[in-house]
């Protein structure tokens, strides 16, 4: 089925969903070096977000977290996309600093709410991000 | 967005390839959230200035060979370390040579070594409705909210482009409209006696935050003789328990003389009671693990200011720290000069304490060290210690911190009787 979304940064992919109803800082949350969940009090601890589709509702807003981003990028241990229900211009910063610095980044689009328990982990999506017509395929 | 003449020839590269990469990043952002053009801002706080990973040596290095200079006055959060007294900090080579790198970067493209997260109380202060982009959670908070300056918060990595560019898209809290309180706080059934104990104000600050989120939110309740580091450790708790860039304080900061200013003449959308139940239980949560004795006590999450120091030099009367016991202490190089002053720093040391300064409580070298337990007379510390440290931690005032170091068993007197 097709989910109509809403574009925050443009780009295809696709990948493999890793789905939080649980906000997700980059910053303390995510080991940069591993790509994997590090905060013991998250419900994803341990998993890999590296080529996943990740599915949070909206960050938790660390001014460091777009570092984080930028060295997973750099690792090439990125997610393959982000879907939220709102994003953080923190969050963008990023991946917009990666693409004009490293070449190297990946799309942001958000959902409604409604459609957003949809996304269950290990369900295969495509995200397509545009400036009309946005959808997340699965 | 609309970009003027220089702006565009800035995003062509005429000014060089530094202010060209800083230029697409910021109006990429500002694309992406309806900015309609780009304000010029007259300083900058850049909170990149940590170590943390490698892509932002990469970044700040980059942009410094590409001949990047600061358009504006720009000042510096902490370094991971104590660049000055590294070794007294046992900081591996590695650490040292990452911090180096970081600081030459900024120093080449024309940077002040503040090196502080406390940049309200020195240096180069912004006046009220000034526009600035400025960096650090802490320092967001309070410039917006006690001072009144406008800043959004902004990341790292865009921090630099602003201060390369000297301009950021017209967004968030640069706009008035954005800048009037949602919902309002209210403090009910305190004793006044409440207030006399510092631990109030980072109390009240972590509760904000967790209740406001990143809405603007106005409390009422706190009086008027509230101090500078009350309210800065104020901002510090609220800004580490929620994305909180502004605050008002009814009665008490610029933009909040009373309820109907900083509404607008609107309604709350919604009004919370705080109680005094709420602090107890804030209190309880910001005690992490099971530790009985901690190893380390750290002040100065923000740095410590010279008013701090001298409450803290009363509290050691001259007594020693008990051995075994790491007590030390953050501030900036200026406040560190300035405590020089009628031997208050001398005191200070003979108890045993160890002052840093440029660096970060919650940055030191861990491996270096092997503590268990760590105690703070700040919120911030206790709210991020265990996830960036590892340590067990407890938040109490500075007198118990003091008298634990002293005893070395643990010390928590209650906020109020």
């Amino acid at each position: 089925m097709e989910i109509a979304a809403t574009c925050i940064l443009p780009g295809t992919n696709r990948g493999q969903l890793l789905s939080t109803r649980q906000p997700i800082s980059f910053w303390g949350c995510v080991d940069p070096v591993t790509g994997n969940i590090s905060d013991r009090r998250h419900e994803l601890f341990g998993e890999s977000i590296s080529e996943k589709v990740l599915v949070f509702p909206f960050g938790k807003g660390s001014s460091t977290g777009s570092l984080m981003i930028l060295e997973l990028l750099r690792l090439n241990l990125a997610p393959a996309a982000i879907i939220n229900i709102r994003t953080e211009p923190l969050l963008a910063t990023g991946p917009v600093v990666g693409k004009h610095f490293y070449g190297k980044t990946f799309p942001i689009v958000n959902v409604e709410e409604s459609d957003f328990k949809l996304l269950k982990t290990g369900i295969h999506a495509e995200i397509v991000s545009q400036k009309k017509g946005s959808y997340v395929r699965i | 967005m609309h970009l003027n003449e220089t702006e565009k020839r800035m995003l062509a590269g005429k000014n060089g390839k530094a202010c060209e990469l800083a230029m697409n990043i910021l109006s990429d952002l500002g694309d992406l959230y309806g900015a309609e053009r780009m304000i010029a801002v007259s300083q900058v706080h850049i909170d990149m200035t940590l170590y943390m990973v490698d892509a932002g040596v990469e970044f700040a290095e980059r942009m410094a060979d590409w001949g990047g200079e600061f358009a504006v006055p720009t000042q510096l959060n902490p370094a991971s370390i104590d660049l000055i007294r590294h070794e007294k900090m046992r900081v591996p080579k590695d650490l040292l040579e990452n911090s180096r790198r970081l600081e030459s970067a900024f120093l080449k493209m024309g940077a002040v070594p503040t090196w502080t997260c406390a940049p309200y109380q020195q240096g180069l202060i912004p006046s009220f409705g000034e526009q600035v982009a400025w960096g650090e959670s802490n320092a967001v908070a309070f410039v917006n909210s006690v001072i009144g300056a406008r800043t959004e918060r902004y990341a790292d990595l865009t921090d630099v482009c602003a201060a390369i560019t000297g301009i950021v898209p017209e967004l968030g809290l640069h706009l008035a409209e954005n800048r009037k309180a949602e919902i309002l706080l209210v403090i009910e059934d305190f004793p006044v006696q409440a207030f006399n104990d510092s631990r109030i104000y980072s109390l009240l600050g972590f509760i904000f935050g967790e209740i406001a989120g990143d809405r603007v939110a106005a409390i009422e309740g706190i009086p008027k003789q509230v101090t500078e580091d009350n309210l800065k450790s104020f901002s510090a708790a609220a800004a580490s328990s929620g994305a909180v860039g502004l605050f008002h304080v009814i009665g008490v900061t610029p933009e909040a003389p009373d309820i109907e200013t900083c509404f607008r003449n609107g309604k709350p959308k919604d009004t919370v009671v705080i109680t005094p139940e709420m602090i107890v239980s804030a209190e309880s949560r910001l005690i992490q693990g099971t530790c009985s004795a901690p190893d380390l006590i750290t002040l100065g999450c923000p740095h410590y200011s010279v008013e701090e120091f001298k409450i803290l030099e009363e509290y050691l009367d001259s007594r020693k720290i008990k051995s075994g016991i790491e007590f030390w202490v953050f501030t900036s190089r200026k406040t560190y000069e300035a405590i020089k002053k009628n031997n208050l720093r001398g005191q200070i040391e003979r108890s045993g304490v160890k002052i840093f300064t440029d660096g970060c409580a919650l940055q030191y070298p861990k491996k270096s060290w092997d503590f268990t337990c760590a105690m703070s007379d700040s919120v911030k510390y206790a709210n991020y210690c265990f996830s960036q440290t590892g340590l067990d931690v407890i938040f109490s005032g500075t007198r118990d911190c003091v008298e634990t170091a002293i005893s070395g068993e643990l010390r928590i007197h209650p906020i109020w009787k």
